[in-house]
């Protein structure tokens, strides 16, 4: 008899414990996600900062080699595009995700629209007086709200705005078999050594898309500082469920359908040298490193920034661990692989894409079984997609 | 799934509706939530519900799908460009890519205010008569199709103005309803005014899921259900487009387009990529242009002859092909079977054909002999002088339009953000479309008129089903 009682008793005192328990281990779970979405935020803010002042140094370097034009500050001023392509390179990761980059009136098609219409906006080869530049009959000026206003009357994605504007005005079109663009700093010289015409509605028309493109860049950064509108949406109307989601779905889809087919398959399977993003700059290789250090960045909740510092905290990554072990591994394993793929892709990305297909297919493999694996460690935590 | 339970349920709910109304429910029909059978369905239903891609295709397959919708998608640019594979738009065009007027795979919406730019409706063009091979006589100025945008230094066309006058009517019950006329006005025709008897027909770019399943329905099938002097008396005729094929170079059967006056996806593709894009390829090699504007822009440098290749236009149209079609959504609900027995009860059906068959035509195994569920019967009908657009084009007359297939409707409103109808996109919703039929529908449109609220609400949750 008393055996027995006693042995109700643990029954219910185990039982007690489990229930409570488990309770613990689900509230514990959730103040994780919470967390680690509040780092999410915190990172795409950091990382948006970074692009943003980086952006700002392009600006100066721009002004500075307009004041006075000569070939070192030209070059001065590719690099700083090319220092600022790569936290920018980054944010990539946060697109397909309904946020504040490529959601309904997000501006993502005039920061990155590609391709570049490039004789919308300057000469090309055999066509010295192509583009807006070159017509100061149909565009007595160059501002801001030319550009903004011809974009609405033709199309969401812009022609005329952008990374990539940018890119061809510092370095023209590129001709070359194996290097990149070789516009002339002189193109921006006025009177005696003066190439091109219009060199001075061409400087007009650099600072003001560089003046265009920072203003994007700030209202989607805006949009991620403590009390914007689109944290506090995120952070606070949505379930944890729901805010993994729209990350893991925009990470999927990111590293299959944009990475691996949009800007790999493709470029290989059409066999067109400049079917590539940076095509000006011979960048792009560098472009698909940048974009996935972004995604490592998502995941593993850590955003290393320009100055070296870094913004840590909770990940889902740790969340994976706990619940799935197993796809943790296969994620972890799964990055490693992708990045040793893509690092072997030999540069210049457009070289590859006519001579090395092969190295190729095997980085887009890779993506492809990282996006997988992403999908479902979001899936095992918790994310609704 | 558990087809008994829903026996059950159906049962409980016909019996206990039966103490209400005498209201009947259709049956849940086997596996008619697959809309576009077993291998093209696609469960995705956000806001990819149209972009999705059939299951079964080979590895080659999927590739094509892959980069069909990069060239789908992408924006064209003006010639040369460094990008060799996307240049050579215009020098006119009314589009810069398939993708800005079917966006995510879509459908277009019209201008709501006279400035409003146009985005993915267009205006064919033509004066009395026809050509050489049956179809409208294209304009001598302005061509076949109004080109409303132009690359830098060409002028466009013209803009066209709409506006809208609205229309009051009511229901049966006393209800009151309101629909809205388009007018066109044509402002600025940069190279002349158009000739007297000038024909316009406006065209909205439609969703593309499931097309590749409609292009492989046997021929003689669709010819089966035709009825062009309707022998059995019931208002209804339903004739077959017989519409000329450049490639086979003979008349065929027409199956797409508003007027059914295409044969197929690949000169379908190949003519929009032309007409719309201003993209030449070995089909259609000259560009969309009157002889004056040969004249005018012979120096416009193209993007190549042609400028889209075999090989990247038939990736195109293979993704087109290979578009899988939603899923039904709430196809087991009483209100559903409700609507859907009001829509077989008023012949709704009678045109918007449920269910058909594939083939096994063409060269993608995964969508043969598959049973689908379009809505459509692929044939021209009178729809009656408020929607006609008094424009002929081979056999359809100014009055006639294709069926047009209901699958996907439902989800217009998510993957586009609106819910405008039609082939002008005059219907603002659902039960306005419904309101806009006449000719052959008026009797079906005037038995919906009389219903209650309750059941036209079924009738409309159940299209929504779709």
């Amino acid at each position: 008899m008393k055996n027995k009682n006693s042995t109700l008793l643990l029954l219910l005192l185990v039982s007690t414990c489990f229930i409570t328990c488990r309770d613990d281990s689900d509230s514990d779970a959730e103040s994780l996600k919470k967390e680690a979405l509040e780092q999410y935020a915190n990172l795409v803010l950091a990382n948006y900062d970074d692009s943003y002042n980086s952006t700002i140094t392009l600006q100066q370097t721009i002004d500075a080699f307009l004041a006075n034009p000569t070939d070192a500050g030209f070059q001065v001023c590719k690099t700083t595009w090319l220092d600022a392509r790569n936290p920018y390179g980054q944010t990539e990761a946060f697109r397909f995700s309904s946020g504040p980059i490529d959601d309904a009136d997000g501006p993502e098609g005039l920061i990155n629209a590609w391709p570049m219409d490039e004789n919308s906006i300057d000469y090309v080869q055999g066509q010295p007086n192509a583009g807006l530049i070159n017509n100061p009959v149909a565009q007595p000026v160059i501002s801001k709200q030319v550009l903004v206003g011809l974009n609405e009357i033709l199309s969401e994605t812009s022609i005329f705005t952008g990374w990539h504007a940018i890119e061809f005005l510092l370095w023209g079109q590129d001709l070359s078999t194996t290097g990149p663009g070789e516009r002339p700093y002189t193109d921006y010289v006025v009177g005696a050594g003066g190439t091109a015409a219009n060199q001075v509605r061409r400087g007009q028309y650099l600072q003001v898309v560089t003046e265009l493109l920072l203003e994007h860049i700030a209202q989607v950064r805006d949009e991620w500082k403590p009390n914007g509108v689109y944290r506090n949406e995120f952070l606070n109307d949505k379930t944890s469920g729901e805010a993994m989601g729209l990350i893991f779905f925009g990470l999927k889809e990111f590293t299959k359908t944009e990475l691996s087919g949009e800007r790999m398959f493709v470029a290989i399977d059409v066999q067109d040298q400049e079917h590539e993003h940076s095509c000006f700059s011979d960048n792009t290789l560098n472009d698909l490193k940048m974009n996935l250090i972004g995604i490592k960045n998502v995941y593993f909740g850590i955003y290393t920034k320009v100055d070296g510092s870094s913004v840590s905290g909770r990940s889902f990554s740790e969340i994976v661990e706990k619940i799935d072990r197993t796809k943790a591994d296969a994620v972890r394993t799964a990055f490693a692989d992708a990045e040793a793929k893509t690092n072997a892709i030999p540069a210049p990305f457009d070289q590859s894409i006519l001579n090395d297909t092969a190295s190729i297919s095997i980085g887009i493999d890779a993506l492809k079984v990282l996006g997988n694996r992403l999908e479902a460690a979001g899936k095992a935590i918790g994310a609704e997609f | 799934m558990r087809p008994l339970v829903f026996a059950l349920f159906a049962l409980f709910l016909s019996s206990s509706c039966k103490d209400n109304e005498p209201s009947g429910l259709a049956d849940i029909e086997l596996d008619e939530q697959y809309s576009g059978g077993k291998n093209a369905t696609t469960f995705d239903l956000g806001q990819n519900a149209f972009g999705g891609q059939a299951n079964g295709l080979t590895a080659d397959q999927e590739g094509f799908f892959v980069t069909g919708n990069s060239f789908f998608r992408t924006n064209w640019v003006t010639a040369p460009a460094s990008v060799q594979s996307l240049d050579g738009l215009g020098p006119i065009f009314n589009a810069f890519s398939c993708g800005s007027c079917h966006f995510k795979d879509g459908r277009a919406k019209p201008p709501g205010t006279p400035d409003e730019a146009l985005n993915g409706l267009l205006f064919r063009l033509s004066i009395p008569g026809t050509d050489a091979y049956g179809g409208p006589l294209a304009d001598p100025v302005y061509g076949g199709q109004l080109q409303d945008k132009s690359i830098l230094n060409v002028e466009n066309e013209a803009r066209v103005r709409v506006s809208y006058q609205e229309i009051a009517g009511n229901y049966t019950d006393g209800s009151v309803f309101s629909l809205r006329q388009p007018i066109y006005e044509f402002v600025d025709l940069k190279y002349g005014p158009f000739p007297s008897g000038s024909m316009f027909s406006p065209r909205i770019a439609p969703q593309m899921p499931g097309l590749g399943l409609l292009e492989i329905i046997p021929e003689a099938d669709i010819l089966a259900f035709a009825d062009e002097n309707d022998s059995d008396q019931n208002g209804i005729s339903g004739k077959a487009n017989q519409v000329w094929d450049a490639e086979l170079q003979q008349l065929v059967l027409g199956r797409f387009g508003w007027k059914a006056n295409q044969p197929n996806l690949t000169q379908q593709t190949a003519g929009a990529f032309n007409g719309d894009i201003g993209i030449t390829s070995n089909l259609f090699p000259q560009d969309h242009l009157s002889l004056t504007q040969q004249q005018q822009y012979r120096n416009i440098p193209n993007g190549g002859e042609p400028e889209i290749s075999d090989d990247i236009l038939r990736k195109v149209v293979r993704y087109t092909q290979t578009l899988a079609v939603p899923a039904r959504r709430e196809f087991d609900d009483a209100t559903v079977l409700r609507g859907k027995f009001l829509f077989q009860q008023i012949n709704c059906s009678g045109c918007h054909r449920p269910s058909m068959s594939t083939g096994s035509i063409g060269d993608i195994a995964a969508l043969y002999n598959q049973k689908i569920w379009p809505y459509t019967d692929l044939l021209l009908h009178d729809m009656g002088p408020e929607l006609a657009d008094g424009r002929p084009d081979f056999l359809a007359s100014g009055t006639e339009w294709r069926t047009a297939p209901l699958w996907g409707i439902g989800l217009i409103q998510t993957v586009n953000r609106h819910s405008f109808l039609l082939h002008d996109g005059r219907a603002r919703n659902m039960e306005e479309a419904i309101l806009w039929h006449g000719g052959e529908a008026e009797k079906s449109r005037d038995a919906f008129k009389k219903l209650n609220v309750s059941d036209r609400t079924a009738l409309l949750k159940f299209v929504e089903s779709l």
